[in-house]
């Protein structure tokens, strides 16, 4: 990128200094809740299945709150992008039936592979269509915005029913990722422990664009300041546009994922997981993305922790987990400087 | 949180017009011909309901439409009034109505039950609401949008888990008090043709209630509190700086439209005599509200009458109507599947989006303004 | 690009800013010359940074023109109106705090890597960078802080820099180093239009200046004939004997 950093200079001050409080939290709650659990092996099986999870609502939020960031926009009809990409396994699924059924790593992975490249794909035209129809024309009225992006929600839910109908749809999942590793008694779905490696990779290269490209420099600089990116010579709009598409489709890659968690379709499947995807990114700071990334971790551990020890209260749980981060600190775990 | 629409009015122009009309309408009147006319249609079919229409189909009607005016105009104090948008209007509809069914199932069927429910629910409903605002307006306005919608999935999920006291995913349903049971007769002869009996006295209740509520909301958003509220919407900072507490403000306006919802629900549970999440809980009836009340026209009010009547009556008879175009459409590619009856929906969505951009007044808007240009011309 | 000698590198004519219900610049003419600095002062609420601003196509003139280097740039997107040769640095400085203060320059640097001759050249004038060159920007003192957001605008050659207020909240020891890098910037043949409160280190720097007042030019000409009529001075800005020092 640039020979600046060739050579090394030596710094008086201390260096970055990381904040560590937020990241201790994940696991000072796995190991505070071993304790409550009992039993190691179920313990094993709950922190997977919430690592699992947590990987899920960080791909869906992670676009969502960089586009927030960036443009101040939020977009409530995000949602829609999940419910999409999770349909858009049926336009592979139904051709490639067999691809399922059959015995072998090879072609379940791919066929796993060819669904989330549908789903990337169809959200991401979808993405540029909503932004240019619904979101472009509400720039700088958050009233509005909520309002019509809850607009293009209802038709694109309506649209769904239209298309594939309203009743639930079954997904099956690949056979060689049902059932579970088992490793003496602990015991971890396969599915899961594919999930936790597809939103790591994601996370990590997100990480590394963000951080280790001008694209990803100037994404993190137009979060803070989108107007002194413009007088620097760049458009930030293009810069937006590309983000928005990129959200969208990592919210299809998250509905993909989910959709086989789930193992069943419903258009409202979307706005159903939104709630959590809400939740961490009030919790993780509006435009933060490694807060996003800790807040799904802390969210979907504690649905499942909380799911297992007393299930009828795990939303609420997160609420008050919520309203805890909120009065410690009101601009959420890691809070995004601006202007 | 800029809005384009509504130009705030000049409050004295409407003041000389006084009068004891004016004086119900807290000066605040419909201003357009047109809009006037579908009001008094509207108000003078709810009232004469019994009278006008026989069976009970379009008497449910009208007690919903009275109940979704009154939960519609208590969001558009929210939303239309105050500029923020919440999502958990459907959890306070539905502690009021789960106030009512719970009350009237332990309690048995008395007036004293339907008081406890009621001023439990409003008491929950209040305090609720007085949370949520303080820890989200505290921060930013659009933290309340979301914290809303979370917070009112969860008392959802919770409210059909809890099935021992709420029913569950059923419901609840009991025994109204004996004076508004259909059995119920007050009167010997019937009055203008009609038979009253306890039905028609609970309708009257829905409607009086509703009516009164409406006047009293009308009030409220043309009270110097209401004119605050617009100020703030219009420029949170100028208010800010001009020494109004926005987030005691904006929480209060919060309190008091939860509170008219709390009540619109407990009259539709004892419309319904029953109680459940799809009745009064679910978020598809959140998007109904955000649909009536930006169609029928965002801080208006009057748009809150004429998007629930418009809405309730699309809901129980366009389907109908979708239904046989469907039909005759039949052969045709794709445009049977349009109109098919489970798309209303998806043309309401594209009616709302284009109210947004087009006609953010809504229908009370765009009455109004034209009879300006009009009066103009 | 053949140009008159006289012709100057920026010119506004008649230019009218509104900011919402606003009007704040009421018809603004003025000049900044190739190669030289001009200060441009007045008091509080003058209008300079929306001068800035709108020059920058932050703001949109509602009416009247501005060309740069012959060239209308009226109503060009910012982007644009950076990219065809002007650098700002706002009044709030606008250092990215999150990103690095290598990152920062590496935004500024449009093409590519900063050149290595140039680089030690930025870090002659400001070396506070240097040695504070892979810490994020938000962890700066002010005054670093300003140096940063100076050295942004120069990581690449530009024609013209708009400077803001880089003196403002500086302790005394401060402004001195900052005045010396302008007039090495100045030496270096840079075309600089330069905002400034204080008048002392402006008479010192300033080639040329204006003077703004509500909105309009009130005053422009060579710096050295307001520097010697104190009753100019004393008229345009305000200014009384004590606060020369
Ligand atoms: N965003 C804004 N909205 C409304 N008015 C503004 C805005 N920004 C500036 N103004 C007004 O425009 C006028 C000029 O402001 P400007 O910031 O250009 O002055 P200035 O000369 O830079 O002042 P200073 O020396 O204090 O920086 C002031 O009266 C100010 O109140
Ligand atoms: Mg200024």
């Amino acid at each position: 990128m640039s020979n600046a950093a060739a050579e090394p200079i030596e710094t008086s001050l201390p260096r970055a200094r990381i904040d560590w409080i937020p990241l201790i939290l994940v696991p000072v709650l796995a190991i505070a809740t071993l304790p409550l659990v009992g039993n190691v092996s179920a313990w094993v099986t709950l922190t997977v299945a919430g690592l699992a999870m947590g990987m899920m609502i960080f791909l869906m939020a992670s676009g969502l709150t960089l586009v927030f960031g960036l443009m101040d926009i939020i977009n409530f009809g995000h949602g829609v992008f999940i419910s999409l990409g999770a349909y858009a396994t049926l336009l592979v699924l139904g051709p490639l039936a067999g691809w399922a059924s059959a015995d072998s790593i090879g072609l379940n992975l791919a066929l796993l592979v060819l669904c989330i490249a549908a789903a990337m794909g169809l959200t991401a035209v979808v993405g540029v269509v909503f932004e240019r129809v619904i979101v472009r024309p509400v720039y700088g009225n958050h009233l509005k915005q909520i309002l019509v992006t809850m607009g293009g929600l209802i038709v694109a839910e309506q649209a769904i029913h239209a298309i594939w109908g309203a009743s639930p749809i079954p997904v099956p999942v690949p056979e060689t990722l049902r059932g579970a590793f088992v490793i003496g008694d602990i015991v971890m779905e396969r599915y899961r422990v594919v999930a936790i490696g597809i939103g790591l990779l994601v996370f990590f290269a997100m990480q590394v664009l963000l951080n280790r490209t001008r694209i990803g420099l100037l994404i993190r600089a137009g979060v803070e300041n989108p107007e002194m990116v413009e007088a620097l010579g760049y458009r930030i709009r293009r810069l937006f546009v590309s983000v928005f598409v990129a959200g969208s489709a990592l919210a299809g890659l998250g509905g993909v994922m989910w959709a086989f968690y789930r193992q069943t379709l419903t258009a409202g499947m979307g706005m159903e997981v939104m709630v959590l995807v809400f939740i961490v990114i009030i919790i993780g700071g509006l435009g933060s993305v490694g807060g996003c990334f800790v807040g799904s971790v802390l969210v979907a551990l504690m649905a499942n922790y909380v799911g297992f020890l007393a299930p009828k209260l795990a939303l609420v749980s997160n609420i008050l987990v919520m309203a805890l981060v909120l009065i410690w600190r009101p601009q959420g775990l890691f809070p995004v400087a601006r202007r | 949180m800029t809005r384009s629409s509504a130009p705030a009015r000049s409050f004295t122009e409407t003041r000389i017009r006084r009068g004891p009309s004016s004086w119900l309408l807290s000066s605040d009147t419909p201003r357009s011909w047109a809009l006037s006319l579908i009001l008094i249609v509207i108000v003078t079919c709810l009232a004469a309901a019994p009278f006008l229409f026989s069976g009970s189909q379009p008497l449910s009607t009208a007690a919903k439409i009275c109940v979704f005016v009154l939960l519609v105009a208590s969001y558009d104090l929210l939303l239309g009034y105050t500029g923020i948008v919440s999502f958990a209007h459907t959890m306070f509809f539905g502690i009021g109505g789960y106030g009512i069914a719970i009350a009237l199932e332990r309690l048995g069927p008395s007036w004293e039950s339907v008081a406890v429910g009621l001023v439990a629910a409003l008491a929950l409903s209040a305090v609720l609401a007085a949370v949520i605002g303080l820890l989200s307006l505290r921060v930013r306005a659009i933290f309340f949008s979301m914290i809303t919608l979370a917070v009112a999935s969860a008392v959802a999920v919770l409210a059909s888990q809890l099935s021992a006291i709420t029913g569950g995913e059923d419901g609840l349903s009991f025994q109204l008090p004996a004076e508004l049971r259909p059995a119920f007769r007050p009167f010997a002869e019937p009055i203008l043709g009609l038979a009253i009996n306890g039905r028609i006295l609970a309708y009257y209740m829905i409607f009086i209630t509703a009516a009164v509520l409406f006047l009293v909301l009308l009030r409220v958003v043309n009270s110097p509190f209401g004119r605050v509220l617009q100020a703030i919407r219009e420029n949170e900072f100028r208010a800010e700086a001009l020494g109004y507490r926005v987030v005691a403000y904006r929480t209060a306006a919060s309190v008091i439209s939860a509170m008219a919802a709390t009540v619109a629900g407990a009259l539709l549970a004892l419309w319904l005599r029953y109680n459940g999440p799809d009745t009064t809980l679910s978020f598809s009836i959140m998007i109904d509200i955000l649909l009536m009340v930006v169609i029928g026209g965002m801080g208006t009010l009057y748009g809150a009458i004429i998007g629930a009547a418009l809405f309730v009556l699309a809901q129980s008879y366009l389907q109908v109507l979708m239904g046989a175009g469907s039909q005759t459409l039949s052969g045709i590619p794709i445009l049977p599947d349009l109109v098919h009856p489970d798309r209303w929906l998806l043309w309401l969505g594209l009616l709302f989006i284009v109210s947004v951009y087009a006609f953010p007044g809504g229908i009370v808007g765009h009455l109004r303004k034209r009879g300006r240009s009009h009066e103009l011309g | 690009m053949a140009k008159g000698i006289d012709e100057p590198l920026l010119r506004l004519e008649g230019v009218h800013t509104h900011i919402g219900p606003y009007h704040i610049l009421h018809g603004v003419y003025c000049e900044v010359p190739n190669g030289e600095l001009t200060m441009l002062l007045g008091r509080n609420g003058a209008g300079k940074t929306t001068m800035l601003r709108t020059i920058m196509g932050l703001w949109r003139a509602s009416s009247g023109s501005i060309h740069f280097d012959g060239r209308d740039i009226t109503a060009l997107p910012s982007p644009d109106i950076a990219r065809s040769g002007i650098a700002y640095v706002p009044e709030a400085m606008a250092i990215f705090s999150d990103l690095t203060v290598r990152e920062n320059i590496v935004l500024a640097a449009r093409n590519g890597p900063v050149h290595s001759s140039r680089l030690d050249w930025m870090f002659g004038l400001f070396p506070a960078l240097k040695r504070f060159w892979n810490l994020p920007a938000g962890h700066l003192s002010g005054g670093q802080k300003q140096m940063l957001a100076i050295a942004r605008a120069i990581a690449e050659p530009r024609r013209l820099l708009l400077v803001d207020e880089p003196t403002k909240g500086l302790a005394p020891v401060m402004i001195h180093s900052m005045i010396e890098a302008f007039r090495a910037l100045k030496a270096a043949g840079e075309t600089i239009l330069l905002v400034e409160q204080n008048f002392h280190a402006a008479s010192q720097l300033g080639d040329n200046v204006i003077v703004m007042d509500d909105g309009l030019i009130v005053h422009s000409g060579a710096m050295s004939d307001l520097v010697a009529d104190k009753a100019l001075q004393q008229r345009l800005l305000g200014l009384s004997l004590d606060s020369h020092q």
